[in-house]
């Protein structure tokens, strides 16, 4: 092995932020990584594929108050979130989240977003973390001529995402709640142990789910409730490999400044209307599109590595790849050639120099 | 973290068992399982390589990372572990034991003397 490769993951977590469940990764005896500037856990002790499976089978959580959410409010915020984001927040329901991007004015994106609407003028925007401060500057910069407020409210939210089969009746037991009611994307204010949880039916894994919105002082109190109820803690390692199996972007990945969003499979978030930066974007095509990979040997097509047709002429590049802990098959996301996007095309991944034989597969890379 | 006493270690984090005929096994250690990970895939060498200490000659996939595994010795691979590639997860679960990777016929046995320590060893896992 390489020094530099052992040497990830044991990261000195003196500089990084710290979510309000720090501790409990820490007395978990968590795998702790820099992600982003905040000290995550990667994995807990019984691994990445147990912790991926758990949520596929039965329920896990994951901490995610690394996020970032931003407030907008005011009588412009409709028209103010309609022109700075690609999906139409004024189709958006009261109590309901919606899927979104911020577009650049280059036909990229500065980052992908949750909308949540909590009242007629009032949205609550979720950012990856890495990414709070850029779509803070960015969105306030478009917002002359709007009568609108932001505030980062990020330091006034823990978050956490209880995905899985079991999800549901684990949250209806400690919630008191009946949920069935509660649709995908729809919020629910319940109290759990006495802690104002809101319920939002979303999540990262391609299971049913909720991501709960807590005030950071009551966070551990809900995860020990929560864990204690069930659910296995689980890293960032699993939900990386949750949401790659389920086909689903990463900002820094699959997404980027210079991606267009309409040569990927998340071309339906863009609607057609005006936009920031909709002449870059709109009708430009890139040559390329975001396509599913399935490999027909078990190496790992990892980012940046190059994909190329039968005659090893260059292609594209892989996205994100990883073995899928459920199939046990290699999968991977990739730009390619829009002459070899069609699924069911052959082509192959160079894997350390060598062409590993893949085809073109629409995710999700798991179920029927 | 585990380390047998009876084993020399590399600072790339290989383990090298006492020459026996002039052959050597040759695995990662506990240490660097775990900082790995789920081992997902293994690229072994072709028996019959010839390779100079230091030369990469195998790959550890974890889901996290791949890992070039280096030639601790001088010498020639004389097998390998192939039931490695149906079941890598043995690298987690049994490092020292079934998750071995594979043998050396070793030019210079003396040399598996100057490979560090157990003792030797846990000092540098444990400033990594």
């Amino acid at each position: 092995m390489s020094d530099q490769d052992a040497l990830q993951g044991v990261v000195s977590s003196f500089t990084m932020q710290r979510t309000p469940l720090y501790d409990r990764h820490e007395a978990l005896d968590a795998r702790i990584v820099d992600f982003a500037g905040w000290a995550m856990p990667i994995q807990y002790p019984s691994g990445i594929n147990h912790e991926h499976l758990a949520v596929r089978q039965d329920v896990g959580i994951f901490d995610v108050s690394h996020m970032g959410q931003l407030r907008v409010r005011g009588p412009d915020a409709v028209a103010f979130l309609r022109w700075s984001t690609l999906n139409d927040a004024g189709r958006l329901r009261l109590g309901r989240g919606q899927y979104s991007m911020l577009p650049n004015d280059q036909g990229g994106l500065v980052d992908d977003l949750y909308l949540y609407r909590d009242g007629d003028d009032d949205f609550l925007v979720v950012a990856n973390a890495g990414n709070v401060e850029v779509v803070d500057r960015h969105l306030r910069s478009l917002a002359e001529g709007f009568d609108v407020e932001l505030d980062d409210e990020s330091e006034q939210w823990g978050l956490v995402a209880v995905q899985g089969p079991g999800a549901a009746l684990l949250l209806e037991r400690l919630a008191g709640t009946d949920l069935a009611a509660v649709r995908k994307n729809q919020t629910v204010d319940v109290a759990i142990g006495g802690c104002a949880v809101r319920l939002a039916r979303t999540g990262y894994t391609g299971e049913d789910g909720f991501e709960a919105f807590v005030a950071p002082a009551d966070a551990g109190a809900v995860w020990d409730l929560i864990t204690e109820a069930g659910a296995i803690p689980c890293g960032l390692g699993a939900r990386d490999t949750l949401r790659l199996e389920a086909g689903f972007p990463l900002y820094g990945h699959e997404l980027g400044p210079d991606t267009n969003p309409l040569a990927t499979p998340f071309a339906w978030v863009v609607k057609d209307k005006p936009f920031y930066g909709r002449e870059a974007m709109w009708g430009v095509d890139p040559g390329q599109r975001l396509v599913g990979l399935r490999l027909a040997g078990r190496g790992i097509a990892r980012q940046g590595y190059e994909v190329v047709d039968e005659r090893g002429a260059p292609l594209g590049e892989v996205t994100s790849g990883t073995l899928s802990p459920l199939t046990r098959e290699a999968i991977a996301m990739a730009w390619v050639r829009t002459s070899h996007a069609e699924p069911g095309s052959e082509l192959a991944v160079l894997i350390r120099g060598q062409a590993v034989a893949a085809t073109v597969a629409v995710p999700p890379f798991y179920g029927s | 973290m585990h380390t047998p006493d009876t084993l020399r270690y590399a600072r790339s984090h290989e383990w090298v068992s006492a020459p026996e005929d002039g052959i050597v096994t040759v695995g990662i250690s506990d240490f660097a399982q775990d900082q790995l990970g789920d081992v997902v895939f293994v690229e072994l060498p072709d028996v019959g390589r010839k390779v100079a200490a230091g030369d990469a000659l195998a790959v550890v996939e974890s889901v996290k990372t791949a890992s070039d595994i280096y030639a601790p010795l001088a010498g020639e691979v004389v097998e390998v572990n192939a039931s490695l590639e149906e079941a890598p997860e043995a690298i987690n679960e049994a490092p020292y034991e079934g998750g071995w990777l594979f043998k050396l016929r070793v030019d210079d046995t003396a040399a598996w003397d100057e490979l560090l320590d157990a003792t030797a060893y846990e000092a540098v896992a444990e400033t990594d």
